[in-house]
């Protein structure tokens, strides 16, 4: 078995405790002590836990993840100097995707920037990057008329996921859920209480809410149970890192020090459409340009083995005669899809869907082969 | 759970059921909880050699790889295919799926293995670490 390391003292969310006294199996991830699954006792497990979100609903604490708050009149100015999307076009309590790079053009960290007033923006980070993205945000924003505020140990934030996610929260709610959009926020009294931001987003490729309530252990846990009570009726069951890793996987979401990280670029991890190059100016723009006029040598792709095995992070990719050409960033079995599959960096003349490659598991080729992505698209909805 | 008394145990979380010179071997109870949901079981051919202490295959759950390794040494004589279509069997019935079974070169290796009893404890200290 691995060998522990000594790790500078292990983070707790405010909902360890409830976590544990649910018989969750718990890990280290980033220096937190986190949920992977809970109990197949209670009709958990990560399958069960991926199939509920997928089919009904399934929530979970994702308060190791950072907030950062900038406030001020050059507040939109700052964003836009950080991230590569254009904060210009978003409306009040609207929300996009985007990514903070370096000058290189490759990625501090991805995020979700929300437009929570006309001169505030919230911008919600990994755990593994708190610290790292958060000096580098205050140091990259000094020339600017805005303050900047890591609120990350302010909120305990729970995702409430899955196409039955909606009603759940309704029950809770007096805010009108259905009047918000994908990726965009709302505020309203939630369990009792008030002025609570609630987001409609995401990290499992489905529908969903995430909420952001005050840190207390004692509320906390109020709402957590009263979120699971609720949902009773739609089926819903707690869910751990495990399920939140092979639902974000089946989506091709990006998972930070993975699919992107301060040695990929933007083009390479195709992100290109959150990359608003008509901005004139951003960090990390200037290389990205130059890279674009290189070329691109490498790009992610998704992958399917086609015979026994499974991909896993880190093994190699190898073309039909065995010369390794590329590696997987994550890998797994998609319980939706009920298939082995994988995402991996390949050369880009590889990159072709249909390909055909082979990934090496324990020293033997198994074989595989490129696929169109995301592997899962969320039916829509007919309105 | 109890662990059945008919077997013995490794510290490796490996069971082993001995019938004369021929036994069955699989994992644990506290093995498949430890792993979750398994997906993956991959075990050597009829007629592989196996040496006792060494690997001789693999069980994946959906996060986790896990070397098997063999109780005894010896030759397998029958794999379990069921496993191959429907491994989760492991986690339901993890005593009653046996993986593979052997023909024992030296049965008296049994006796060094954990019994039932034991091998309780060595998890109860396991955990409590």
């Amino acid at each position: 078995m691995s060998s522990v390391e000594a790790t500078p003292a292990i983070r707790k969310t405010a909902l360890n405790l409830v976590h544990r006294q649910m018989g969750a199996k718990m890990v280290e991830f980033n220096g937190w002590d986190m949920p992977v699954e809970y109990p197949a006792s209670i009709g958990c497990g990560i399958i069960n836990e991926h199939m509920a979100v997928r089919t009904r609903v399934g929530i979970f604490d994702v308060s190791h993840m950072g907030d950062i708050r900038l406030a001020g009149p050059q507040a939109l100015a700052a964003v836009q100097h950080i991230s590569m999307n254009d904060a210009s076009r978003l409306a009040l309590g609207q929300a996009q995707y985007s990514a903070m790079l370096y000058p290189e053009g490759t990625f501090v960290d991805d995020v979700i920037v929300h437009r929570l007033a006309s001169d505030e923006y919230l911008l919600v980070i990994n755990a593994g990057t708190r610290e790292k993205d958060f000096n580098w945000v205050r140091d990259n924003t000094r020339q600017f008329d805005c303050a900047v505020e890591n609120l990350s140990d302010d909120f305990t934030q729970i995702a409430i996921q899955g196409p039955r996610g909606v009603d759940l929260l309704e029950k809770l709610t007096d805010a009108d859920l259905s009047a918000v959009k994908f990726y965009w926020v709302t505020r309203g009294t939630l369990c009792g209480l008030h002025n609570i931001l609630m987001g409609r987003t995401g990290y499992t490729a489905e529908d969903g809410f995430e909420i952001y309530i005050p840190a207390d252990e004692a509320t906390s846990a109020r709402v957590w149970n009263e979120i699971l009570g609720a949902g009773k009726e739609f089926g819903v069951v707690p869910c751990g890192l495990g399920a939140r890793n092979t639902l974000r996987l089946e989506g091709k979401l990006p998972l930070y020090g993975h699919e992107i990280s301060d040695t990929i670029n933007v083009w390479e991890a195709g992100l290109d459409r959150f990359c608003k190059m008509e901005k004139l100016e951003f960090v990390g723009r200037a290389a990205l340009e130059k890279a674009k006029g290189a070329g691109v040598k490498r790009s992610l792709v998704g992958l399917e083995m086609t015979e026994r095995g499974i991909a896993r992070d880190g093994y190699k990719v190898l073309e039909a005669g065995g010369r390794e050409i590329g590696y997987v960033t994550s890998g797994s079995p998609a319980p939706f899809l009920k298939k082995n599959i994988a995402l991996a960096y390949l050369p880009v003349e590889f990159a072709a869907v249909g390909t055909a490659v082979k990934v090496e598991i324990r020293g033997q080729g198994a074989a595989a082969v490129v696929v169109p992505t995301p592997f899962y698209k969320r039916p829509k909805k007919s309105a | 759970m109890a662990y059945p008394t008919d077997r013995k145990y490794t510290k490796e979380h490996e069971w082993i059921q001995a019938n004369g010179a021929s036994a069955a071997v699989g994992i644990t109870d506290h093995a498949q909880e430890s792993l979750g949901d398994i997906v993956f079981v991959e075990v050597p051919k009829v007629g592989a050699e196996l040496a006792a202490g060494k690997t001789f295959g693999t069980v994946e759950s959906v996060k986790a790889v896990s070397d098997l390794f063999s109780p005894a040494s010896g030759t397998v004589t029958d794999v379990n295919l069921e496993l191959a279509t429907s491994p989760e069997k492991v986690n339901k019935d993890p005593h009653g799926s046996w993986m593979i079974k052997l023909a024992l070169k030296n049965p008296d290796e049994l006796d060094g293995l954990l019994s039932a009893g034991d091998y309780e404890k060595f998890v109860a200290e396991e955990a409590g670490h």
